[in-house]
């Protein structure tokens, strides 16, 4: 039983870990600020769920699990507040969105030429 | 496992420090500072089992609420000045 | 009434998750700091049925067991796009109808609709979201309305 609980939390903690890295290259490839943000929220939900549910499943104590279900709720109700405030923010003082695939790749190359 | 994953969240808190650093808006930097500070908390947990002290848990929850707090208030504060655009808003008594 | 002591329940709880200490100076220092925060709370006039929604307890469980499912879909498909890199992604930026009727569903509406990657919620003026998009598929689901509908029965 021990050594079933073990795989599923490491599976869990390999699984996390492959979305937080994505996630990274996600936000340094992605053209403009908008596509980085859901890049980013994928490490905001399921990458650290799977980090938290993995290290739920080593916990020992009841209080270290009552508080890793306390970071996850945390973290489930900050971020989409924390995201849709810097959306807001950045639409409102003018960051146009790139839309089109022709205006992309113009950006694209500008900025690589730079 | 514990160690792999904390060497994991490390990549990915480069990735988003050098996008903090080449970020060519305002509000990259700020995505960027945020992710970095929800992988903070990730680490703080991650390394609080592997040392095989819990106790470091209460230590990710205060980080994770200074971590809202601190994106909240640096949008208010850019909100309210405006201060990335400065080609396009001088203000009158500057000049 | 009900609100408060719906608080009062909740700061309890988080007090002794967190504290781990149950001496008698310990208890009576937690009690006065939690009748110190419904105080202030009080006084700021945020204990009502927003800020504690008591009325829809039973049916937010069931809803948040959909959208983790979706979350996970959602979530595999962002993924898959940021290996296949930028030639793969059509951003988009376009305005969904939010049928609720009270704020607070249309503030939950709005929160899945963010956490719910590749799809963020720019913007929300009366009864339309504008909504930013990875992919023209996420902006087709959404206007399909299967979480407009789900958030509008967890509210009545």
């Amino acid at each position: 039983m021990d050594v079933a609980i073990e795989i599923t939390s490491s599976i869990c903690l390999l699984i996390g870990s492959f979305l937080c890295v994505s996630g990274g290259v996600g936000i340094l490839r992605f053209p403009d600020f908008y596509t980085r943000m859901h890049a980013a929220g994928v490490t905001d939900t399921l990458g650290a769920g799977m980090i938290l549910i993995g290290l739920m499943l080593q916990s020992q104590d009841f209080l270290v699990f009552a508080k890793l279900v306390m970071i996850l709720l945390m973290m489930l109700f900050i971020n989409p507040t924390a995201s849709h405030a810097l959306a807001k923010s950045a639409i409102h003082n003018g960051l146009k969105p790139v839309l089109d695939i022709k205006e992309r790749n113009n950006t694209e190359s500008e900025s690589s030429s730079r | 496992m514990l160690i792999g994953a904390t060497l994991a969240i490390l990549v990915s808190m480069v990735l988003a420090i050098i996008r903090g650093v080449i970020g060519s808006t305002l509000y990259d930097r700020i995505l960027a500072v945020n992710m970095f500070g929800t992988k903070t908390v990730l680490l703080i947990a991650l390394l609080g089992f592997a040392m095989g002290r819990p106790e470091f848990l209460d230590i990710a929850i205060v980080y994770a609420l200074i971590n809202f707090i601190t994106v909240i208030g640096v949008l208010r504060y850019s909100d309210s000045l405006a201060f990335n655009q400065p080609d396009e808003e001088k203000e009158p008594e500057e000049s | 009434m009900r609100h408060t002591i719906n608080l009062f329940l909740t700061l309890t709880a988080f007090w002794l998750l967190n504290s781990g200490h149950y001496s008698a100076l310990m208890l009576s220092l937690g009690l006065g700091s939690i009748m110190l925060v419904l105080f202030i709370a009080h006084r700021m006039d945020v204990v009502d049925h927003e800020s504690q929604p008591v009325h829809l307890s039973l049916k937010l469980p069931g809803y948040f067991l959909w959208l983790f499912k979706e979350i996970i879909l959602a979530n595999i498909s962002v993924v898959k796009h940021i290996w296949l890199g930028n030639s793969s992604i059509s951003p988009s930026l376009t305005t969904v109808k939010a049928s609720q009727k009270t704020d607070i569903g249309k503030v939950i509406y709005a929160n899945s609709i963010t956490l719910t990657p590749g799809t963020v919620a720019v913007d929300l003026v009366d009864d339309k979201i504008l909504v930013h998009s990875l992919l023209k598929e996420n902006i087709r689901a959404l206007e399909a309305g299967e979480m407009n509908r789900r958030v509008y029965q967890v509210e009545n």
